[in-house]
Formats: C-alpha cells, structure tokens, sequence
C-alpha cells in the first residue's frame, strides 16, 4: 500500500523542478499547471498553505469578564508552532461563538442561588482570513468568586485541514470531552473546598457578629435598638441567609451526577499519580483522596488547619481583584492530568489526515475481521465482544442485523418506536441490497471504504466552500451538543407529520450508493432512511420548533441525529459512513433556515438547493469532480451539480446558529441530542490507541525482513515453514544476529490464539517436543560445550517437526517450497525500501490468505457432505478442488491455507473458559538442505 | 553397529500426523488403561498419583498411594441391581489397594491387609469378583469383601495372572505356572474357595509374560526367550518355541547373537495374540509365532535400538511396538513374494538392515529361502516424539494413539485429517448453534 507521503517525496525533488524550467516550455495547452502554493514547500495535497501556523495545535483560552476573550496557553507549548497566528483573535473569534448561558442566580420560584450543570458545547468553526480551522470546546468552570460563579473556557483544536477536524469530529469531541470531564471534575473539586473555606469564613463570622450583638445588647439597656445594634443584626441575618446559600450551593456541587464519569472510560483518578504529583507546587489544598465521592457529608474534613477570616458585610467584586487561574480552578492534579490528555490529543491527531483515516479505515476494517483477524494482527485493541455477535458484525448489514442490533442495544424506549416505524416504512431499501446495487452499478465505488468515504469528503468541502465564500471570515460550520436526554420534546407531539415527498427516492439514496443522491442525503438529514417515519418527518421543523425558538440566546440548535442502527456500531463498516454523517450534519446547520417552512411542495426545490450549496467551489480538485460526474446521475438531480447563487437564507442562519441555550438542550432533553450523545460518550476513538512501540516494533521488524528476503536466497521456503505452522528454528552462536533474524520472520508468524505471537526469541536449553507445540518460531544458541551437543542431538531427533536456519553457515533445513504466494509474499527484487511499507505490503497479502482460509473455512459443502449418503471422497475431491480452482492455490500454499483454516476452527470453536491445549500438526515431508 | 531399520521422513502410510502433548505427571506414566468405551477417549496413566484425560482433559488427579502404583485393573461392575459405575482398582508398593470411581474421582475404599506387594490384579467380569496377586492370590468381590485366599506362596510373588476357562486362573510364580481354581463354597452364597489344581514346572527362567489367546490356548514367555503354548483346558504343553530367534530358524546367526545375549536381549518382554498368531517382544526384536504353524513365521530382529517395552496388534494387520529408545513404531505384516528366480528377496535388506556383512547375507540368503518366513515385517512408520522410554501404549482405534513415557508426558497421537474434519463438524455445529447460520444464507 502506497499512502499518498511516499509521493510526495518525488513531488519535492527540487532538480526535477529545475529541469523542467530548462527544458523549452511546452505548450500551454499541454503543461500541467504547477501547485499555486508549491514555492512554500507544502505538499500539493496539504491545504496548509494559506496558514500563519506551521501544524496543528491545541488553544485554551477564556472569557474572562475582566479583560474579555484572551488566550491562556496552547499545546504544544512552542511559540513556533503558532507562529506569526494571532492567538488573540482567534481566541476573540472562538469565544465569540459560544453560548454559555449558563445560568445561575436565583431562577424564579427558587430560594437560593442554583447551579446548572451544563453540558460542554462542540463546535466547528472556520476562518478562511487566517487559513484556520477549529474544534472548539466550550465549557464552564465554577468559581466562587467569579461573575454568576462561572468562568466559561474554551480549548480549540486548531488546524489549517478543515477536512481533518471535520472527518476526526467524533474522536475530537470524544477526547476533549475527556479533557474536559477531567477539567471539570478537578474544578467540582476545588470549589467545594472554596465553598467550604468561605462556609467557615461565615460561620467565624456570624459567631464574631453574634458576640458583638450579645455585647451590645448587655451595654444596651434602654430597651431600645440602637441603629448599629440594627445594622448589626441586619448584618448578622444577611451572614446567615449567605451561609445557607453557600450550603445548598455545596450540596448542589456535591450532588453532581457521579455516575456519567464511571461511564466514561476516562477516569483521570490514578491514586499513585496523584501522590506523584501531590509534590507539584501548589498554594491550595490538594487532598489526593478521591473527589468523587457523593456520599461524603462532613463539611470541614478536608481542611483542618484552616484558620476562618472575618468577611467584610460587602464582597468587593471589583477589577482590581485577580481572578484564579485555570491551574486554582482544577486543582493541581487534574490540571497536570488535562494537561496530559491534551497533549496526547495533539499526538494522536498530529500529521496529516490520510493518515489517521487510514489508521481508522484499517481498524474497522481488521474489527470486522472478527474471525480472523487474531492470525496476522494484533487485536489487542479490539474490544472484547461475544464471540457470535463479532461473527454477525462480519455477515455484512443485513436489514435484519440492524434492526436487530437496534432491539439489542437501546434500550430506551425511543427506539423501540422506531424500530416499529421503522419496519413499517415499506420505501426502506435494505442497504444490503443497495450495496449490490452499487456493485452492479460502480465497481469502482464499492471497491474501498476509502472511496466512498472520500466521496463524502468533497460534499463536506463543497458545503464549506460554499459558505465561505460568502464573505464571512467566520462560519459556524455546525455545532454539536451532547446532551443526555432521551425522550423527544413536548413540542413534537404538536407538530404536524408533514409526509415527506422524497420518502422513496431519499431511501434509496440515502445510502449514498450513487454519489449525486448523498447530496439529498445529507441535504436533508442525516441518514434518513434509518429514522423512523415520525421523525423523519417533523425532523426539519424540530430544529425550528424548539419551544425557546424566538428566545433572542436560544436561537437554532442543531445536534446531528444518528441512526440507532450503527450509533454504536465502531467496528462494522457503517460506522465509517456514520461518522461522515454526523461531520456532515455538523454542517448543516445554517442551512436550516430553509426549513422554516417545510412544505411538500417545496420539497424538491428545497432538495435542489441543497445539492447546489455543495458544489464544490475550489478549482483544484477537477479529478475528483470528473469522477463523480463520472456515475450515473439520479433522476432529479443533475440540476443539483449546476453553479448555484447562495440564498441569502443561508447565511441568515450561519449567524444564528450557534446561539443555542444548554440549558435549554439538557432540559428538554430532545430526542435528536440523545443519539448523538450516546454517540460522542461510547466512541472512544480507536485511531488514537495505537501506541508508537508497535509501530516502531513494526517498522523495524518489516527492515529487518527486507534485508532477510534480499539477503538470503531461501528465504521462500524458510517463510513457508512458518506459514504452514511449522516451527523454524533459528540457530546461531550470536544472540543478537539471531534476535534480529527471528524479528525479521516474526512478521509472518501466525497467531494461535489472541494471546502473544508464537515466538521465542532465545532458547539455550535442548528443545522439547511441548517447545514445538508452543512456538512456532525459536531462536538457539549454538554452543560447543556439551551442552551444545544436547541442544543439536535434540534438533536432530525432532528434525521432522522442524526447519532449521543455520545463522552460521547460512543453510536451511527444511521442506521443499514450490507455490506462489510466498514470492510474492516476499520477492528479493521488490522495490519497498521502507521496512514498515514492506510491513504493510506483508500484512496486506497476509490478509487475502486470511480471507482464503476464512472462505475455505466456513463453506459448509467442503467439509461436510450435502447429502447423507455421499462418501467421504467426494467431499475431499470438492474440497481440493475448491483449493486449487477457486481459491487459486497451487501446490503447497494448499497447506498454508489449510493450516490457517485448522487455526481459525481451533479459535472458532473454543470456548471462551477454556484454554485449549495447543496442537501440533505435521506432515511427514521430507527436508531439503538449501545453502547460499 | 547399527542395524536398525529406519524409514525416511516420508511416511505416506503413517496416518498419525496431529499429537497432543499432555502434562500433568510428576513421574515416569507406566501405565494407561482404557476406562470406557472409545467414546470419551479416556485414559488413565498412573504413578504415583492417578489422573484421567480426556481428550486431553485432565478430568480428575487421584491421590492416595504413597508408594509407586504396581498394577492397575478397571473394573466395569453390571450388577443389575446397582446402578453401573466404573471402577479402578490399583495396587501399589506401599502394600496397599485402593478402588476409585472414575466418575467422581474420589477414592471408594482402601485395602491395606496385605503382608507384599501386589503385583497384578484381574478381574473376572462373569463371576463379579477380582483377583490380586502378590505373595498369595487374594479374591475380592467389588465390595472389596476379601472372598478367600490362597497360602503363602512364595516370597517373589505372583508375577502375573491370566483368567482360564472353567473358573481357573493362571498365575505365574517365578519359573513355575500354578493353575488355581475358584470354587464356589458351601457355606454362603458369596462364598468362593480358590484351590490349587496344578504346577507347571516346564519354563527354565522366570515367567515374564502371560497371555490368553482364547478360550482354548494361553502363551506364556520367560526371560531366557521360552515360548510356550499351553491348552487352557487341560494344561498341557501344545508347543514350544525355545529361543526360535536364533537355532531353530538362523543357525548362522547364532554365534553373533550368542555373543551380545544377555538376559535383556532375550527376555520375552510382552506378548499379544491375534487369533492366529502370538506377537512376541524379545529384546530388542518382534517375532511372529503361528499357532497352527507352529513356527515363527516373521520376524524383525532389530526392530528397536534398544528393548520393546509394549507391542500391540491392529486390525489391519499392523503391528505398533514401543521401547525404551523412546520411539513407537508401526509395523506392517505382509506377505512375502516368492522370487526364485533372485535369490536375495526385496525385502531381504530391509529385514536385516544394511549394516550386515554381505559375504554372510549372500548365505543367509539361501539358507533363508527354505525355511524362510512367508511374512515380513515392514516399518511403515514411526512416531517420535517422546524424550525417554515409551513405557506402553494404547490403541483406540481410529481416534489414535496414546504413549506414556518416562519423560513423564502422554502424547496423544491423532490422525490430523480426522481431526481436521471433526473440527469443521464441531464448527459448524457451534455456527447452528449461535444462530449464525441463518444470516449466511
């Protein structure tokens, strides 16, 4: 697999540029026009051209009330990295589009001072002046002694890729939703300890007011109040009514809502890590006991040595007072914890985008593989499912499956109404189908994920070019909130149920099987066909119909609505579409004004808009373009790839739509937020998991293979044996030389079970019969002590369960190799030159054996007869057939194919209790001794 | 020197290409004893401690003797009125007897009444009752009654016991053969005497080896390589077979082998009968001995580089033998082709391995020709896997093969396509199961 860096190189090569200057000029007709931005060094496919920074970076940055929007710090911690970028601005711009409204303060009817715990607001923006892109994550910190007690905060993923912030909104959202709950919990903290420090200050206070009254009342005897024994007494009741205040705002912050983070994967709470850092220098209490403990009712148990100061009648909140900074806010511990996570934001979505797509595609992909995927990959990432269920994940989304998965999974009662309406629109196309469809149509299309995923690419860009070129600097692409709510809103049950006219052709277009129709798609809503006939059809006057709609901060709210059916479904192959849905949905947003009057007539006019919007504006991109107006056209829409003037209805509502009220979200708690919520909170995202060990473990393990191929004429059969499961064993007097050798063949080892890799990289003991059953690659030291003599009178004993490479001498023992597929598994005159290149290329053909030996595995005719009275030959007959004609195996890549089958039968039919124990397999072949 | 056949790497009549190593024992596993059917595949190899497997389970671990086990019986009791469990009864050194039940794994009863050792149990199914043999002959029913028991007899012990007809018992007491018979006795129901009915005194060494070849003729063998046939009826001598490795059939040969005799290349160390013919391990060498020929119709001198521990006969005409090389090998009996026209056989070098000289093989050859055997033991594979002596083996059919070693392992050795086909049944029976099934299609 070549990704497009490897290109790259070739594009840089400044020569070659100069050559082409020297040579006469072509005709223009015949040149091909160079890259405006190629004089900066950028890469033809980056679009960070047009920005002032040098890459990706995190900002956090805050409102504050003294000084307004200022940026706090960026990470990485590098002046460089932001460069000549205007951090100041920018943060006026982020924090400009935020909504908190966040309110506290004695709402009617209520007694005291209530705190709002209000959800985080996710929202994209970009900024076409500044060539800047931006995640940007709102949340609201607590402080005693700040305006309303909330300091509102923001931390911003800022890119020159928008394509990258909105294909990675998901994991985005996902992880700064982590850094945020860790953020916000180390603040839940710090303000009860404030809360209670300020409780005692009272308490002293009252105590002091108290005396003072006492003795004036004794010094009073004129039975009279005196105007300071009043003013006293007015004192002392407004000290008091404030100490109640403060108490209930205690108990409130203690009430928070614990379970939310044990549902969370994050937990930021690691006792020893909190002892190491407890050393941190700090100026506040930092008690690494576990804050989250609701149950905890002492009031002054955190601060004993406290000493309560008298508290003046009148608070001063004025500008000279220093607010706290975010490191008081969130206690030490869990600033240094955000901090963390932060960076490793930074270091997971770092680099180009291909790659993290990549990275996702090829670990959906391997997850889907849940039968085979323990052979060649290292699935320990993968989560653990049910064994039957990771089987259907791989039976291809079956209209069934999904329904089913929908029963299964969701539980709320929303569902259940929707699986039924869902059923009962009968214009549903079965995806399955849809996908034939679209293999019968466009190959090309249904070739890769990547493709099809590429293709929604263009309509996100062209949705984004198409506003920005309005002239706005700033767009609000979409926002996203992740609120908690289930049930739908009051206000749904009033709407009208406006049939939509499109129901049939949206369906079968929905699925973006052909590229025009996933313009209506996401023009619409996203993913249509799985919303239940109800929403589906007050879905657009939803969005307007929020009961707080003329409210002037309420506004137009839009949270994307995922389809129940694979909101959860990270490991099968609509998760990929899923998440271009929602990016999708992120940005249509300021398209919704159109909805305001949904009627049937308007739909199709409507739909024509909509594909207009998403035409794409930029002129670099003409191949693509050709490309899909390459596919068959769908009836309709071929209007929709005409230039389009904007409505100005569109950039009406890109202004308004990030004003939404969080509080307004989590309580009404609307139906549409709650798929999207369970979507951001049970998507960890996969791509970040990977840790840089195995990947350097691969890289140098794929260069060290290269060189073995290269360097050794049978590294065929010597790659044979290992494939066919029989142990090779690596013989040497050098440990290293033979470490490196079993790395380098390590690659091509299959696995047994999901546990490590059967490989021992250094033996010295005589091998053992049970040694060949566990490893099926070893690595021995070669001695000329008696020992040594053991060691090679075992080897000779066993010579026919083993193949023995001589590091020495350079000679291989081992059976006689004639099939196919290990050279093109491994040919010394491949032109890879990088080892993790060669890596993938292994993985990539050891992945189509895999899929052989799955086929060959599971077809139930080569294996068992069809009918009772067939005789055992002819099944053997049918299955050697099978082998050789329809799999295309020759000779002995028969024996791989049927050793992986055998691998996958034991693994299939384990039980999940047991161990098993390993088999060995062996055949009586005999060897051949093979010498450079 | 060695003469010892081997075969290359090539086995294409070796079906055994799948083994399971299972590892449990503590010890050298002397012992595997089929428990029930072929169905369950259970073995019980026994040390010190008991264990069973299945299918390479471990299904339970027994405890109880302190000393090494010396014998080992199972004992499958119908009685009609209990409901029917499996028992197994060892004997061990430490002069003690215990029964087990296999299925729970849990000791039923312990004997510990015995002045030595046992050194073998039988069980006689019909009369319901088991035998144990030491110093005396004990019999016991399953209620580990102690029924009746013979006087002392001597000191060496009752080396082995084989059930005849007619309620009589063969027992083997140093170079004699007593025949006992059990009686029933007049006083109870239970009751059974156990009489002494007659000595054989024709062997000139201890009996090593005792074997019923059906109801009419049992084999018996001595460490001096003495085989005889006796009539189980009436006990008499039908023939004899007095070192038949080397006088009677290669005169020739007899001063070489006369040389490196010693009491352990000689001694008939286990002895199985097919119908027909009685299978003999000698030393290092397998022997064919026809009962109705009354000869030793094939033989493999060199079968192993050092003592057969255990041979056994398959249906198929082959042969399976073991020895303290730690190699099993697999023999196959075939007929010879009559070449008069070359006077070296084909099968002629194979026979006799290549290390022999030729000037003597090129005699041998002619002498070879008329008293030759008609049969010939070809090798047709082996199995190598254990590290120590393969102490015995056991035979379940088309389900494999069990070894037992002194490297304190089993092997389970399984035809790798049986195997494989079993597991795509097992497969797919678990895809039905799950429900998968159904979304294939």
């Amino acid at each position: 697999m070549i990704s497009a860096p490897d290109v790259v190189a070739f594009t840089r090569e400044e020569e070659l540029e100069d050559d082409l200057y020297r040579e006469p000029p072509l005709p223009e007709e015949y040149s091909v026009p160079l890259f405006p931005f190629a004089g900066q060094g950028a890469n033809p496919w980056a679009k960070v051209a047009g920005s002032k920074f040098t890459r990706d970076f995190i900002l956090i940055s805050e409102f504050s009330e003294q000084v307004g929007p200022q940026p706090l710090l960026t990470i990485p911690d590098d002046a460089k990295v932001s460069g000549t970028f205007d951090l100041n601005y920018f943060s006026l711009r982020i924090m400009s589009v935020d909504y908190q409204a966040s309110f506290v303060g004695h709402p009617p009817g209520s007694a005291y001072p209530k705190l709002n715990f209000v959800e985080d607001s996710k929202v994209v923006l970009g900024d076409s002046k500044e060539g800047a892109f931006a995640y940007v994550h709102h949340l609201t910190l607590y402080d005693l002694e700040a305006r309303g007690f909330v300091r509102p905060f923001c931390m911003a993923y800022i890119s020159a890729d928008e394509h990258k912030i909105m294909q990675q909104f998901q994991e985005l959202s996902a992880e700064f939703s982590k850094a945020s709950e860790c953020l916000k919990t180390g603040n839940r903290k710090a303000f009860a300890n404030e809360l209670e420090k300020k409780l005692k200050d009272l308490d002293y206070t009252r105590t002091v007011l108290h005396n003072e009254t006492e003795q004036q009342k004794k010094a009073n005897d004129k039975g009279y109040y005196t105007t300071q024994a009043i003013e006293k007494a007015n004192e002392l009741a407004s000290v008091e009514k404030s100490i109640i205040e403060h108490q209930d705002l205690l108990r409130q912050i203690r009430s928070y809502p614990y379970r939310k983070l044990k549902e969370s994967e994050f937990h930021p709470y690691e006792p020893e890590c909190a002892l190491d850092r407890a050393d941190v220098g700090n100026d506040q209490d930092l008690t690494a006991s576990d804050p989250a403990e609701p149950g905890e009712t002492h009031l002054y148990t955190h601060m004993p040595s406290y000493t309560p100061k008298l508290i003046k009648a009148k608070s001063a909140k004025c500008f000279d007072k220093k607010l706290k900074t975010l490191k008081e806010l969130c206690d030490v511990y869990f600033f240094t914890q955000t901090l963390d996570q932060l960076h490793h934001i930074e270091r997971t979505f770092r680099g180009d985008v291909c790659y993290l797509l990549t990275e996702q595609i090829s670990r959906a992909l391997l997850k889907q593989q849940s039968v085979t995927n323990f052979l060649f990959e290292d699935v320990s990432f993968l989560d653990e499912k049910p064994p039957e269920k990771q089987y259907r994940d791989c039976q291809g989304l079956s209209q069934d499956a999904i329904d089913e998965k929908c029963s299964e999974e969701s539980l709320a009662p929303k569902v259940v109404i929707s699986l039924g309406s869902y059923k009962s629109s009968v214009e549903c196309v079965p995806i399955k189908m849809e996908q034939e469809m679209e293999d019968s149509e466009e190959p090309k299309m249904s070739e890769s994920v990547m493709s099809e995923h590429q293709e929604n690419l263009d309509y996100l860009d062209a949705d984004i070019k198409g506003s920005i070129s309005s002239g706005e600097s700033i767009e609000v692409l979409g926002t996203e909130k992740s609120g908690s709510g289930l049930t739908k809103s009051e206000s749904q049950a009033s709407l009208p149920v406006i049939p939509s006219p499109q129901a049939g052709r949206s369906k079968v277009g929905s699925r973006r099987t052909v590229s025009e129709d996933s313009i209506e798609v996401l023009s619409t809503c996203p993913s249509e066909s799985l919303i239940p006939e109800d929403f589906k059809a007050s879905y657009p006057s939803a969005i307007n119909e929020e009961p707080y709609v003329d409210d002037d901060e309420g506004g137009l709210r839009f949270t994307p609505r995922l389809n129940p059916g694979v909101d959860d479904g990270q490991d099968d192959i609509s998760k990929q579409e899923s998440l271009v849905q929602v990016d999708a949905a992120c940005c249509i947003g300021k398209e919704s004004p159109s909805f305001l009057e949904p009627l049937p007539e308007l739909g199709q006019k409507l739909r024509e808009e909509d594909g207009v919007v998403r035409i794409p504006p930029q002129p670099y991109r003409p191949a693509e373009q050709g490309l899909r107006g390459g596919f068959p056209s769908h009836d309709g829409l071929s209007g929709g790839l005409l230039p389009y003037e904007l409505d100005s209805r569109y950039l009406t509502g890109s202004r308004e739509v990030s004003k939404s009220s969080l509080d307004e979200c989590s309580d009404s708690m609307s139906y549409i937020s709650s798929a999207a919520s369970t979507c951001s909170d049970r998507t960890p995202s996969p791509a970040h998991l990977a840790c840089a060990a195995g990947e350097r473990h691969r890289k140098r393990a794929g260069q060290n293979a290269l060189r073995f191929i290269r360097q050794y004429p049978f590294a065929h059969p010597a790659i044979y044996s290992l494939l066919s499961g029989r142990t090779l064993v690596v013989l040497g007097e050098d440990e290293a030389m033979v470490k490196k050798l079993v790395t380098a063949l390590s690659i091509f080892v299959p696995n047994c079970g999901v546990y490590a890799k059967p490989v021992k990289h250094w033996v010295t003991s005589p091998l053992h019969l049970v040694d060949f059953q566990k490893w099926k690659l070893i690595g021995l030291q070669r001695t000329v002590s008696p020992a040594g003599v053991n060691v090679l009178h075992a080897l000779s004993r066993y010579s026919r369960y083993l193949s023995i490479l001589d590091a020495d001498s350079k000679t291989l023992r081992c059976p006689l190799y004639k099939g196919t597929v290990v050279a093109r598994l491994a040919d010394h005159r491949t032109q890879i030159k990088r080892g993790s290149t060669y890596y993938m290329h292994v993985q990539s053909i050891l992945t189509q054996l895999c899929s052989k030996a799955f086929l060959f595995t599971f077809c139930h005719h080569l294996h068992l007869p069809i009918s009772e009275r067939e005789p055992e030959e002819s099944v053997v007959n049918r299955r050697i057939n099978f082998l050789k004609l329809q799999l295309g195996l020759a000779n002995e890549d028969i024996k791989i194919v049927q050793y992986l089958a055998e691998l996958l039968k034991l693994h299939y039919i384990q039980e999940p209790g047991q161990g098993g124990n390993p088999l060995l397999r062996f055949d009586y072949v005999p060897s051949f001794l093979y010498k450079i | 020197k060695s003469s010892v056949q081997t075969i290359g790497e090539e086995q294409i009549q070796n079906p055994y290409t799948e083994l399971l190593v299972l590892k449990g024992h503590q010890d050298i596993v002397r012992f595997l004893v089929q428990i029930d059917g072929c169905r369950h595949f259970p073995i019980l190899p026994l040390i010190f401690h008991d264990f069973v497997f299945q299918t390479g389970e471990k299904l339970h671990e027994l405890h109880g003797h302190t000393h090494k086990i010396t014998a080992i019986a199972p004992f499958s009791s119908s009685d009609g009125t209990e409901e029917e469990t499996d028992l197994i009864i060892t004997a061990s050194a430490d002069r003690t007897v215990i029964v087990w039940d296999c299925t729970s794994g849990r000791q039923v009863q312990k004997v510990s009444c015995f002045h030595s050792t046992v050194k073998c149990l039988t069980v006689l199914q019909r009369l319901n009752v088991w035998l144990s043999g030491g110093s005396d002959l004990c019999v016991w029913n399953r209620k580990l009654d102690l029924l009746c028991k013979t006087s002392h007899l001597t000191d060496a012990g009752i080396s082995a016991l084989v059930e005849l007809p007619k309620n009589c018992v063969a027992a083997a007491v140093g170079k004699e053969l007593i025949i006992f018979r059990l009686s029933a006795s007049n006083t109870g129901s239970e009751g059974w005497n156990v009489l002494e009915v007659k000595r054989l005194v024709d062997h000139q060494d201890n009996i090593s080896s005792l074997v019923s070849v059906n109801d009419l003729t049992f084999v018996t063998g001595s460490h001096v390589g003495e085989l005889i046939v006796w009539d189980a009826l009436d006990w008499t001598k039908q023939a004899s077979e007095c070192n038949f490795w080397d006088s009677s059939v290669h005169p020739d040969v007899q001063p070489e082998i006369k040389l490196s005799q010693s009491p352990n290349e000689t001694s008939v160390q286990h002895l199985t009968s097919d119908e027909e013919c009685v299978f003999a391990a000698v030393g290092k060498g397998i022997y064919v001995y026809n009962l109705q020929m009354k000869r030793v119709i094939a033989c493999q001198r060199t079968a192993h580089d050092s003592s057969v521990l255990h041979i056994e006969k398959l249906p198929n005409r082959q042969l399976i033998s073991c020895s303290e090389d730690g190699s099993v090998r697999i023999w196959e009996l075939r007929e010879k082709q009559q070449l008069p026209a070359e006077p070296v056989p084909t099968g002629f070098f194979n026979m006799w391995g290549f290390g022999r000289a030729n000037k003597q093989a090129n005699q041998a050859a002619k002498k070879m020709l008329e008293n030759t055997p008609m049969y010939f033991l070809e090798l047709v594979g082996d199995l190598i896997g254990h590290s120590s002596a393969v102490q015995m083996f056991l035979y379940f059919g088309e389900l494999g093969l069990a070894t037992c070693s002194a490297d304190h392992l089993i092997i389970l050795w399984k035809d790798g396509e049986r195997e494989s086909s079993l597991r795509s049944l097992a497969l797919f029976k678990k895809l039905a199961r799950n429900g998968d099934l159904q979304l294939k299609l």
